[in-house]
């Protein structure tokens, strides 16, 4: 688990792991043979079959699908929402397939971020207490976790408007939340489900550019997307069909 | 690092509650209401029945009544030729307990009328009662002026008489009673003493009082007057005479005996009164029974009140279901973002039992007030234990971790994934 004191380095963005986060060949994410059923009344439905990937730290990722292609499952899987039908699942050399909800929980919180399509604030909360939140479950003080999330903020370039409510903002501030959200715990991946989905085109912009500076910094990113705009960003592109990896393109960006 | 994260939850839950202000209030109602009911009813409950057990007392634990009573009838209409055929207890009884029932400490006997006193141009009723000298001794009265009965009194047939302050206040308004002359049925007697009226004053008082003269004092004797018995023998009884005593007050040497004198009472009398005659009352029998009663009656009145606590906490649980399936995917959110289960539990249940101590604390307040205002307004005694008030403290808790825990646990285990495709 990631500790507060590292988390609250100077440098808020490092993305660098320790060595002993990923494994051997240096992959911080690695799936062997991912597949997932589900049980439909008396018939079972494969949404994923044997998906194994390797993706090294620092990486841009993007996947790519039709719907029902099973990306949204695999993105679930690799941000430990769900757990494997069958095959291996390892996130910086630790295999997920064994561990408990608890553990699960652990782990979402301390190695994944999490950017969704409909960002998913808390509308109750305002700026600061919704970047807050991951922190709140990783024993942050609340002095600590306001600095931090503070600084955060300002990075996203929100930090005029920290005590509005989060319904006061525009769908690409609300974004900016989000990742700043997602970067409090200083994870090892960041995970889009469709980010730029619900934004214009110029705020989808301008949320990729904050998606590329935070991948320039070293961070990990695996983008689910339909836009082709971000495919042309990511260094390697995940095409998904009927539950597989149908093919990956590499981009020498 | 727990406790951190508990006091962070436990705020979380502070400011939703705070959020839904209204909401919160309305459901947290329920509970102030039941709190309230629970701590007023208990406390009407120990009222009403530590005043009829203080009633009881002051007949004495370690006395034994006898009351002349009218035989059944079905006897005196066979053999009834004469209506005014004699019944009830005898000097005869008294002299045959006296001299048989062991640990018998005082066998004070009674008559009893109801008539006129008379003071100058005022008159008002009252009970006389016709005793012996050691009546204090069974029943403790308080001499405030002059004296008690006195043997000499008894045998020289002394007309004299103790008077009660309540008939003092409504006979002699602001004339020294002592030594003054009374009338009572033509003749004049000389009060020597002044006592305190038995029993509390009021209406309480009042019931006591009945109850310690059988029932007989009507409800225009406004007090007590006390004269010897012989004197009341010659003074008020007619040549129609039916009654020897009415009423024989015998005093056991301590409450252990009191059930085994009584039996043995009942064989002596038994045996002289074919026709059953008398009746026995046995005060600590009735204390005991008043004692039941009361925990019958809070018993009763308790359930009430729970059951208004439990529909307090079922809206509670009601709401907080309501409130889990409506922030579902701030749920899934802060699953996804690290929650674990129990901190999600914790969370709502937080919110739970803030509502219901808050609620809780609310309701004692309440509770507190509302005796008062029934003693105030209705005339009726009441005791708030500090017992009664941990209880309802303590169920307001019980009921926020019982109705909490479903809609917590119900939270807690949905699925990340299906709350955060929740709209």
């Amino acid at each position: 688990m990631t500790t507060p004191s590292s988390a609250q380095s100077s440098d808020l963005t490092s993305g660098a792991p320790d060595a002993t986060d990923a494994t051997a060949d240096g992959a911080i994410v690695r799936t062997e043979n991912l597949t997932k059923t589900y049980q439909m009344g008396p018939s079972e439905l494969t949404v994923l079959r044997e998906v194994s990937i390797d993706i090294k730290q620092g990486e841009y990722i993007a996947i790519m699908g039709p719907s029902g292609s099973g990306k949204s499952t695999l993105l679930n899987l690799l941000g430990c929402l769900d757990r494997p039908t069958t095959g291996r699942y390892l996130l910086g050399g630790q295999d997920i397939s064994l561990v408990d909800d608890d553990e699960l929980s652990a782990i979402r919180g301390a190695k994944i971020g999490f950017i969704f399509q409909s960002y998913n604030l808390i509308h109750q909360l305002n700026i600061i207490e919704n970047i807050e939140v991951p922190m709140i479950y990783q024993n942050f003080s609340e002095s600590a976790s306001e600095a931090r999330a503070r600084e955060l903020a300002e990075l996203v370039g929100l930090g005029d408007r920290l005590r509005h409510r989060t319904t006061e903002l525009s769908g690409g501030q609300q974004q900016r939340v989000a990742i700043a959200r997602a970067l409090a715990n200083d994870p090892l991946i960041i995970l889009g489900d469709e980010p730029t989905g619900n934004l214009d085109s110029k705020s989808g912009k301008e949320i990729l550019d904050l998606l590329d500076s935070l991948h320039q910094q070293g961070k990990t990113l695996i983008i689910v997307t339909h836009d082709d705009d971000v495919s042309l960003r990511a260094q390697r592109v995940f095409h998904v069909l009927d539950g597989r990896i149908e093919r990956i393109d590499v981009h020498d960006n | 690092m727990f406790l951190l994260r508990l006091k962070r939850t436990v705020k979380l839950g502070a400011k939703s509650l705070w959020m839904h202000r209204l909401r919160s209030t309305l459901t947290a109602l329920g509970i102030v209401f039941g709190v309230c009911s629970v701590v007023a009813m208990l406390a009407i409950g120990e009222g009403a029945g530590r005043d009829a057990q203080d009633q009881i007392a002051r007949l004495g634990a370690q006395n034994i009544i006898i009351k002349s009573i009218k035989p059944p009838r079905s006897d005196s209409a066979k053999t009834g030729t004469n209506r005014y055929e004699a019944y009830g207890l005898s000097y005869a009884d008294v002299r045959r307990i006296r001299d048989t029932v062991p640990h018998i400490q005082e066998v004070v006997p009674k008559r009893l009328i109801t008539l006129q006193a008379t003071y100058r141009n005022r008159s008002v009723t009252v009970q006389v009662i016709g005793t012996a000298s050691w009546y204090g001794e069974v029943h403790p009265m308080r001499l405030l002026r002059g004296r008690f009965l006195a043997y000499m009194d008894e045998k020289r047939q002394q007309k004299a008489a103790i008077v009660d302050q309540q008939v003092v206040d409504q006979l002699f308004a602001v004339d020294d009673p002592i030594d003054t002359n009374i009338k009572l049925k033509g003749d004049y007697f000389t009060v020597v003493g002044l006592v305190a009226p038995s029993g509390a004053a009021g209406p309480a008082g009042q019931d006591a009082a009945r109850l310690k003269t059988g029932g007989r004092a009507g409800d225009a004797a406004v007090g007590n007057i006390y004269v010897p018995l012989s004197t009341f023998k010659t003074c008020f009884e007619g040549s129609r005479e039916r009654v020897e005593l009415e009423e024989l007050t015998i005093k056991v040497d301590s409450t252990e005996s009191v059930l085994l004198i009584r039996d043995a009472l009942e064989v002596l009398l038994r045996r002289f009164h074919k026709n059953k005659d008398y009746q026995i009352i046995v005060p600590l029998e009735l204390l005991r029974q008043a004692a039941r009663t009361k925990r019958i009656f809070n018993i009763v009145l308790g359930s009430i009140a729970a059951i208004s606590l439990l529909v307090g906490g079922i809206g509670i649980m009601n709401i907080m279901l309501a409130t889990v399936s409506e922030r579902t995917r701030e749920i899934g959110i802060r699953r996804a973002l690290g929650a674990r289960r129990s901190d999600i539990i914790i969370q709502f249940l937080s919110e739970t039992l803030l509502l219901t101590l808050t609620g809780g604390l609310l309701g004692i307040a309440l509770g507190l007030i509302v005796p008062i205002m029934v003693t105030h307004f209705g005339d009726m005694p009441t005791v708030i234990t500090g017992q009664s008030l941990i209880m309802a403290f303590g169920i307001s808790a019980a009921i926020g971790i019982t109705f909490g825990l479903y809609p917590a646990y119900r939270a807690a285990h949905m699925d990340p994934i299906e709350s955060l495709r929740h709209e």
